[in-house]
């Protein structure tokens, strides 16, 4: 078994079935996770696009969808039933391969990185001894992904936008590392439950009080970069490259890229919020005493994540978009010098034991 | 030194952007504060008194207009939009032949809005409205008379 951990629900509910069904039933038990991850992954990206909008109309002083269902929130289903039925159109001599492969890789590292996330006490698919680093990897195949739909497209809009994609994942990945790499230092694990137990009586923000705080500011800029959110979104540059690397893609095809944007979105927030807030602990404990604890640990869990969320678009609709130029200079001058420093900074506190 | 100036700079003009899209969102959320959308069939739509949708011919309390049939619109009319229909009737009192419309035609299909024709009136009889709800299933409704079947020249508008 590769799921070792014993209070894994899905490991156990696989167990439950290898044990009354054998091997189809442990195959079985793969494909109702699997099941489960998709949902999770089509439900939570149509709510994003959904909230997206309806954040991005309020900072505009507009309502946004509110007419589909209540408040609108069938709009994004509308959407993506409009997108299914939409005939699927590219570049006539695209290189097909190339052009169809695309998309067949950002959904799967998208939902990869999902995989080992933990949304609750023991609900996570593949707890890992290595997580956060095994999502820090997988995160960079979908870069792949968008350069393959760059290079694929046969146009040099999508080219462009797809190289500016993968220059600026590259860079970012550095800086998420390296801010990453101050908290593994406190926590001494990469394993994602042993982070969050490592978080039992503070969450590491507070513990790590200031070089913890450089390394969260330091990470979410990293991360709006790597979701190839604004203000870094050059990728997709609407004024000067049509819509950068999937200006090709109609319907479903389309849908993938901007749906693996949100779940990508959501990754980076997860992360930040197991990292730096805990994961699923509820603050202060205040729910421990009750029942139905896993349940507790989800809420709290999306309630950090949704606040998380919300600071990348308050992001997203304040900030404007950088220039190349200033986009690496931030990087290479400013976040990695920084988010070195701040390292051996960590380091020192670690083995003085200056940490709270 | 100026290098940690820089980021300090840069993180405090950041906030003060969060700061100012923060002050609209919030306000926004909670109580629609400074929402300027208008739900228009459900809520109604705020026209500017301005806003030049139709032209229409005052009437007043007695089915009376101010149109003395001069015809000075319809002249100036860059696109034909106006046609007025007119007779001569004797005026009893004073045993004189005036002009009297009968249909003041006005092709809305037509009107680009220009304002001329209402510049042009002397008598002030046509003004503009602002009812902008001037779809049609057919092209034959946008033929509008503007004088009101029966109406008649209010009397004094003439001197």
């Amino acid at each position: 078994m590769i799921l070792t951990n014993t209070t894994n629900y899905f490991a156990q509910l696989i167990d439950y079935l290898f044990e009354q069904m054998g091997l189809g039933g442990q195959i079985l038990g793969y494909v109702i996770v699997a099941a489960i991850y998709l949902t999770f992954f089509a439900v939570a990206g149509l709510l994003l696009v959904y909230v997206e909008r309806r954040v991005a109309a309020f900072f505009q002083l507009r309502l946004g969808p509110n007419r589909v269902g209540p408040w609108g929130l069938l709009q994004t289903i509308a959407d993506a039933l409009k997108l299914l039925a939409k005939e699927i159109t590219g570049t006539e001599r695209k290189d097909k391969l190339l052009y169809h492969a695309a998309y067949f890789l950002v959904i799967p590292a998208a939902l990869i990185g999902l995989s080992v996330i933990p949304f609750s006490n023991g609900v996570q698919a593949y707890d890992l001894n290595i997580g956060v680093f095994f999502i820090s990897a997988v995160s960079s195949v979908g870069v792949l992904g968008i350069l393959f739909g760059g290079w694929g497209s046969n146009n040099k809009y999508s080219l462009i936008g797809g190289m500016r994609s993968g220059l600026q994942m590259i860079s970012y990945e550095l800086s998420a590392g390296l801010a990453i790499l101050t908290i593994i230092l406190m926590a001494g694990s990469l394993q994602m439950s042993e982070i969050i137990n490592q978080q039992k009586d503070l969450w590491f923000i507070v513990k790590g009080h200031i070089p913890a705080l450089i390394a969260f500011v330091i990470f979410v800029i990293a991360g709006t970069a790597e979701s190839n959110r604004t203000p870094f979104d050059l990728p997709e540059g609407e004024a000067e490259l049509g819509a950068g690397f999937h200006s090709e893609y109609s319907g479903m095809g389309f849908a993938y890229f901007f749906l693996a944007e949100f779940i990508n979105m959501f990754i980076i927030s997860a992360v930040a919020v197991t990292l730096f807030f805990g994961g699923w602990l509820a603050p202060f404990g205040i729910t421990d005493s009750l029942p139905w604890q896993p349940l507790w640990g989800a809420v709290w869990f999306f309630v950090k994540v949704s606040g998380m969320i919300f600071l990348l678009m308050w992001f997203r609709w304040t900030f404007p978009r950088l220039r190349i130029d200033q986009l690496l200079t931030l990087e290479w001058k400013y976040l990695l010098p920084v988010g070195l420093l701040n390292i051996v900074l960590m380091a020192i506190l670690v083995y003085y034991n200056i940490i709270l | 030194m100026s290098y940690i100036g820089n980021i300090l700079g840069g993180i405090k003009t950041l906030l003060t952007g969060m700061k100012v899209t923060g002050g609209y969102f919030f306000p926004s959320v909670i109580g629609r504060k400074y929402t300027i959308t208008r739900q228009y069939p459900d809520e109604p739509a705020i026209v500017a008194d301005r806003f030049k949708g139709e032209v229409v011919m005052w009437h007043n309390e007695n089915n009376e207009h101010r149109c003395t049939g001069c015809q000075a619109c319809e002249i100036a009319c860059p696109n034909g939009s106006i046609e007025i229909i007119w007779d001569r009737v004797l005026n009893e009192e004073t045993g004189k032949k005036v002009k009297v419309i009968d249909q003041h035609i006005y092709h809305l299909g037509m009107c680009t809005m220009c304002n001329l024709c209402i510049q042009a009136c002397p008598t002030n009889a046509i003004m503009w409205s602002t009812n902008f709800h001037n779809s049609t299933y057919d092209r034959s409704q946008l033929t509008k008379v503007l004088n009101k079947p029966g109406s008649k020249l209010m009397a004094g508008v003439e001197e």
